[in-house]
């Protein structure tokens, strides 16, 4: 092998990560990245729980309340239309973002707990009944649990739970078994897990669903920050993410369905702005997505969602990816150096986040020693009890990653977590 | 280091590691379930009352250092008690952890917890042991929280 042929074998092939110099402008446009916790420099590694926010949604939002806010829709006056124009291209952002086919299909909702909560009472409502059944998989977050226990609750419906490996990977010969077995009226599954960062093969889940005639609802909470989702392509009927994981305000989400589907699926709340004619014999309900979306909404968080897609646009999420894949990888091994912790979710198929147990120390003081090093993380069950009670732990910690986190913010992880060691005795 | 020491005292890693009455009651008159929803501990404790005095007091379960060293002291300031005199440490415990307060000299070792009072999300973890004995005095039967 000559020298030439060396190079080549080592030059990257995907996509460039981030250089240097991109990381350390990414990280200005984060004013609260600066500060200093405990006399320490901020290492912010809760991303999958909420990420921080550029100075471009921070702006953006401020310019709605200083410059042009007033209630959306039916305002005849300059400041009504102006909102109403922002808070509506706000919703083409996100069809872009999503590749949605209309504007019509992307409902705003208060976050994806909201957008899953809807499909249940309304679709659910609608299509499930007593001996029916609704799958999901057994690496959920509560919020794709609990609202489809309330709809078997309501309707006698059975909901049935697709179990994982060690690994954290999906057993998909079991869902498959699960599918055939019985009347199941809905498939729900997360796309990327937030206990244990998995990714799972939604397009394969989908396309096994849809040959069998079974509709799917994906939670895209963890995966729309991380890897660029196109509904079309993945086919599913419904789509549930939440603005503030992908560098927006909280208490905005966002739930893609089909336009058949949304069209023949009643309201899900009643109010002003879902309606086109209100009677006290009859109400005629508004066209989607207005259907959807009763009472005044979160509008400046709304137009903030779609300064966070233009920000997350200019980057790229393929570099976004690309960086975070590489800061995953090198967390990986710098933990599996440290003795006594144990990695928990080893799927092939994984991103952006590393859950972890030490022995001898709990989630919880873990969480206290490295706050006290600057370290921010997650210590807890990660409103994922059942994927706790697969592993036999109570808890876990998780270090969570986004665009902006470094190499160097890793080191001084690991070197938070030799300092737990030490400070028990370990 | 050195305020991360004030809450992890020596004490209360050994208290962590080797737990002091941690085993379960053959014949407890009383027993309660505590939880802890923000972390998912859970605790269990027993206690042996008779003529209105703890003959005996155990718990088990899996918690934080913190929640398992409160539990452990717990039992040990409660072993021998008058039944009247629990509620009294509860409140002198409870202020212990959540205020300024010169700790009392009828609390014994249980002051080596005052340090969570700088560590506000963690107060739970130490009164999730007494919330758990309140709760089986009352003899509740669901498992009670700290939230």
């Amino acid at each position: 092998m000559n020298d030439m042929s060396a190079l080549h074998s080592i030059a990257p092939s995907v996509t460039p990560s981030l250089e240097e110099l991109d990381l350390a402008r990414i990280r200005a446009d984060f004013p609260i990245l600066r500060q200093r916790v405990h006399g320490k420099p901020l290492v912010y590694l809760d991303n999958a729980a909420s990420v921080q926010k550029p100075r471009a949604v921070i702006d953006t939002v401020s310019e709605c309340y200083t410059g042009y806010y007033a209630n959306i829709h039916r305002g005849v006056h300059l400041l009504s239309e102006r909102s109403t124009a922002a808070y509506e291209g706000a919703r083409e952002k996100v069809r872009a973002f999503l590749n949605a086919a209309s504007v019509q299909e992307i409902i705003f909702t208060r976050g994806t707990t909201e957008s899953i909560n809807l499909v249940a009472s309304s679709f659910g409502g609608q299509t499930v009944k007593a001996g029916d059944e609704i799958l999901i998989t057994g690496m959920e977050h509560h919020s794709n649990i609990v609202p489809w226990q309330l709809l078997c609750e309501r309707t006698g419906a059975k909901l049935k739970v697709a179990p994982f490996t060690d690994a954290g990977e999906l057993i998909l010969e079991e869902y498959e078994r699960l599918l055939d077995d019985g009347p199941v009226k809905l498939v729900a599954f997360v796309h990327l897990s937030n206990a244990l960062g998995t990714l799972n093969p939604a397009r394969q889940l989908i396309a096994m669903a849809h040959a069998r005639g079974i509709p799917v609802l994906v939670d895209g909470a963890q995966s729309t920050p991380h890897l660029g989702v196109d509904v079309c392509e993945l086919d599913c009927e419904f789509y549930a993410f939440s603005a503030h994981k992908i560098y927006g305000p909280s208490g905005v989400g966002v739930l893609y369905g089909k336009k058949a589907l949304l069209d023949a699926m009643p309201p899900y709340q009643g109010g002003g702005d879902m309606i086109s004619l209100v009677t006290f014999e009859k109400t005629e309900y508004a066209d989607l997505p207005n259907k959807f979306e009763a009472g005044t909404p979160n509008i400046a968080g709304v137009i903030g969602l779609g300064a966070a897609l233009d920000w997350v646009n200019a980057i790229g999420l393929e570099r976004i990816a690309a960086h975070e894949q590489e800061l995953l990888d090198y967390a990986t091994a710098r933990l599996n150096d440290i003795p006594g912790l144990n990695i928990m979710g080893a799927a092939r198929d994984k991103a952006a986040l590393a859950a972890f147990t030490l022995d001898g120390v709990h989630p919880h003081d873990i969480g206290t020693i490295l706050d006290r090093e600057g370290v921010a993380v997650r210590a807890g069950h990660h409103c994922a009890q059942p994927v706790m009670q697969h592993y036999g732990v109570p808890a876990t910690a998780r270090a969570s990653f986004a665009v902006y986190n470094t190499r160097d913010e890793v080191d001084v992880l690991v070197a938070a977590l030799w300092k737990v060691k030490e400070m028990f005795e370990l | 280091m050195n305020d991360l020491r004030d809450l992890y005292q020596e004490v209360i890693l050994d208290h962590n590691k080797r737990p002091r009455n941690f085993r379960i009651l053959p014949q407890p008159t009383h027993h309660a379930n505590g939880v802890n929803p923000l972390c998912g501990d859970r605790i269990s404790v027993y206690l042996d009352i008779e003529d209105g005095v703890i003959q005996d007091i155990s718990f088990q379960g899996a918690g934080c250092a913190i929640s398992s060293a409160s539990a452990s002291l717990m039992t040990e300031a409660l072993k021998g008690k008058p039944v009247a005199e629990i509620e009294h440490l509860f409140d002198a415990f409870h202020d212990v952890v959540t205020t300024e307060c010169e700790c009392p000299k009828g609390l014994g070792k249980l002051s080596v917890l005052a340090g969570v009072r700088d560590y506000p999300s963690r107060v739970k973890c130490a009164t999730l042991a007494w919330h758990a004995v309140r709760a089986a005095l009352e003899e509740r039967k669901e498992a009670v929280a700290t939230e």
